[in-house]
C-alpha cells in the first residue's frame, strides 16, 4: 500500500551500478516477460475504448442511466470518503503514537475488509444492518430502513474502503518526527493545535494519497453494495451496478461507463504518484 | 545479484511451464477415451432443476460430464456473443434465443421449446407486510423486489402490470403505486429468493417455478390470475460451433424425455411436447 517504498525500491535499483555483467544477462532475460505482462494489462483498457465509437459513447454519456450513475458514484464515494477520515483519522493516530493491550487485533480488524470477498462484505452488512438485522432490527422497529437506500451504498463503500486510508494514515503519523511535535507543545500549543498544526502538515503527502486510494475504491464497489443496497436507478445504482445492469441490454452503456470508470481510476492512481512524489 | 537471477530463471522456467500446462489440459482430458464433458449454459431460473437433471444424467451415463453454467439469460448470450463456446444453450425467453439464432450461433434445427414457465408473486412466510392479494402491492411502504427491464423475469413482470393496468379492475394507477414500492432491480432470478427468505424485502414478482420444494417453509406463493399472467417459453438448442453434438442431443432427447421432465415438473415447470 505504501507507494513510497516502491519508489525508494525502484531509485536504488536504478542506481546500482549497471556495468556488471550479471545485470544485463538479467535485464535481457527479464525484457520479454516485462513486456508480455505489459501488454497483458494495457490491451485489455485499450479495447475498452477500441469497441465503441465517439458518437455511440457521447450518446451514451446523454443517457439517463449513465448520468444517474455516474451522480451517484461521485456524491456516495465523496460521502464515504468523508466518514472515512473522520472515523479513520483518531483510530490511526491512536494506533501510530500508542501501545495498548489487543492492539494488533484491533489493526488486523483494521484490514480485514482488504481480504474480505465483496459478497462475504455485503451478506455482512445484511446481516447488521438488514431489516431483521443484529443492529437493524432496532432501527426498524423506530423506522428507519437502511438496507436498500443510498445510505447503505455509502456503508458499503465505508467497509470496503476504509483500510486503504487508514494504514496509509497511520504510517503517515507514525513518520512524523516527535521532536517537532514536542517543540509546538514546549511553546505552549495544546495537543489539537499541534496535531493541526505540526503532525497533519508533515503527515500530509501521505494522508492525501491515502485519501485517493480510499476514494478510487469506493468508486469501484460491486458486490457489497449489491447484496446489500440492491440496484435501483438514481437511489442505488452506481457505476459498477449499472454497468453490470447495462451489459445485459445495451453494451455500448456498459462500454461508456466502464471507459468513464477507468478514466477516473487512472487519474486517481496517477495523482497519487505525484503527490506523493512532490511532497515526500 | 546471482541468487536473484537464479529465481528470474526459476521463475521464468515455472511460467512458461505452467502456460504449457494449461495449454495442455484441454486436449489432454478430450484424448481419454469415453470422457466427454458438455457445457451448458443455462438460465438462472433453471438452477435447482439441471442440476438435479445433470446429476442423475452423470449417474446413469459414466464418462459423461455435465459442465452448468447457471447466469441471467442476457449475460450468458453476451458470453457467447464474445466467443464462449458452451455445447448446449439453454434460454429463459425466445428473444436472446432467437438472437443467437439470427447471428448463427446456433444450429437452428436443433432449436426446441420444451418447458413453459409464468410469473408469480412470493412473500416471506411470516408476510411482514401482510400481503394476500395482488392490491395488497399496491399498498404504500411495501418493499418489492422485481427484475430489471433486459432480464426475462423483469420483462414478463412489466407484461403482467401492463395487462393489469388495461383492466379497470386495478388500472394504471395501481400498476404506477406498484412500480413506486420497488427497492431493487435484480439481474437474476437467483438473487431475489434470497432476499425474501431473509425478510430483507416483503413481495417479489418471480416465476412460479422459482418456489422450489426446500423453500416451501419459508416463503410463501401468491398465484397471478391467468388473465393478467404470461407463458413464458423456455427454448434450449445446441450450439452451431459445438463439437459434440451427439452427446449433447442425448442430452436434450434425456430432459425432455419422463425422466428430465419429472424433475421439471417437482420444480413447478411446464414441460411441453417438444416443438419448434
Amino acid at each position: 500500500m505504501d507507494l513510497t517504498q516502491f519508489r525508494h525500491h525502484a531509485e536504488t535499483t536504478r542506481n546500482d551500478d549497471g556495468t556488471r555483467s550479471g545485470e544485463r544477462g538479467l535485464i535481457i532475460l527479464l525484457a520479454p516477460l516485462v513486456i508480455l505482462f505489459l501488454l497483458f494489462l494495457t490491451i485489455p483498457v485499450a479495447s475498452l475504448f477500441l469497441r465503441i465509437t465517439p458518437e455511440a459513447f457521447l450518446e451514451s454519456l446523454g443517457n439517463p442511466v449513465v448520468i444517474d450513475a455516474l451522480f451517484l458514484s461521485l456524491i456516495t464515494a465523496t460521502a464515504s470518503l468523508g466518514i472515512v477520515i473522520l472515523m479513520g483519522t483518531p483510530l490511526a493516530y491512536l494506533n501510530a503514537r500508542t501501545n495498548y493491550w489487543g492492539k494488533e487485533v484491533v489493526d488486523t480488524l483494521i484490514d480485514l475488509p482488504i481480504v474480505m470477498p465483496p459478497a462475504v462484505a455485503g451478506i455482512a452488512l445484511l446481516m447488521a444492518f438488514g431489516r431483521r438485522g443484529v443492529v437493524g432490527e432496532y432501527f426498524s422497529a423506530f423506522g428507519i430502513q437502511i438496507a436498500f437506500t443510498t445510505l447503505a451504498v455509502v456503508l458499503a463503500q465505508v467497509f470496503v474502503a476504509s483500510p486503504f486510508y487508514i494504514r496509509q494514515a497511520r504510517a503517515s503519523f507514525q513518520a512524523v518526527d516527535r521532536t517537532y511535535e514536542e517543540a509546538g507543545r514546549t511553546l505552549g500549543a495544546g495537543r489539537l493545535r499541534v496535531f493541526f498544526r505540526v503532525t497533519v502538515p508533515i503527515a500530509w503527502a501521505g494522508l492525501v494519497s491515502g485519501a485517493i486510494l480510499t476514494f478510487a475504491r469506493a468508486l469501484g464497489e460491486f458486490g457489497a453494495t449489491i447484496m446489500f443496497a440492491g440496484n435501483f436507478q438514481g437511489r442505488t445504482q452506481t457505476m459498477p451496478l449499472a454497468i453490470y445492469t447495462t451489459m445485459q441490454g445495451d453494451l455500448n452503456d456498459a462500454l461508456c461507463l466502464s471507459i468513464i470508470l477507468v478514466v477516473i481510476s487512472f487519474a486517481v492512481i496517477l495523482m497519487v504518484k505525484y503527490i506523493t512524489r512532490r511532497l515526500v | 545479484m546471482r541468487k536473484i537471477t537464479t529465481l528470474a530463471g526459476v521463475l521464468a522456467v515455472l511460467l512458461v511451464a505452467s502456460l504449457l500446462a494449461a495449454g495442455c489440459t484441454d486436449s489432454a482430458a478430450t484424448a481419454a477415451p469415453h470422457e466427454t464433458t458438455l457445457t451448458v449454459f443455462t438460465a438462472a431460473s433453471l438452477t435447482g432443476a439441471f442440476t438435479d437433471i445433470a446429476t442423475s444424467y452423470e449417474a446413469a451415463h459414466p464418462g459423461v460430464k455435465i459442465d452448468l453454467v447457471f447466469d441471467g439469460t442476457q449475460a450468458l448470450r453476451t458470453q457467447v456473443e464474445q466467443g464462449a463456446s458452451p455445447d448446449i444453450f439453454v434460454s429463459a425467453n425466445a428473444k436472446h434465443m432467437n438472437a443467437l439464432k439470427d447471428e448463427g450461433f446456433m444450429d437452428n434445427e436443433t432449436v426446441i421449446y420444451f418447458v413453459e414457465n409464468a410469473i408469480a408473486v412470493i412473500v416471506p412466510a411470516d408476510n411482514p407486510a401482510n400481503i394476500t392479494s395482488l392490491a395488497d402491492l399496491a399498498k404504500p411502504g411495501v418493499k418489492l423486489v422485481i427484475g430489471t427491464k433486459d432480464v426475462p423475469f423483469g420483462s414478463y413482470t412489466r407484461q403482467v402490470l401492463d395487462k393489469m393496468a388495461a383492466d379497470t379492475a386495478y388500472g394504471p394507477a395501481y400498476k404506477d403505486a406498484v412500480m413506486a414500492n420497488v427497492i431493487s432491480e435484480e439481474t437474476a432470478v437467483s438473487s431475489v429468493v434470497p432476499k425474501l427468505v431473509l425478510g430483507e424485502a416483503d413481495a417479489a414478482f418471480v416465476y412460479k417455478s422459482d418456489l422450489q420444494p426446500a423453500d416451501k417453509d419459508k416463503v410463501q406463493r401468491i398465484t397471478v390470475p391467468s388473465e393478467y399472467n404470461v407463458v413464458a417459453e423456455y427454448p434450449l438448442g445446441i450450439l452451431a460451433k459445438s463439437q459434440q453434438k451427439d452427446a449433447a442431443s442425448a442430452f436434450i432427447v434425456y430432459i425432455t424425455g419422463p425422466d428430465g421432465n419429472a424433475v421439471l415438473t417437482e420444480y413447478g415447470f411446464d414441460p411441453v411436447q417438444a416443438s419448434r
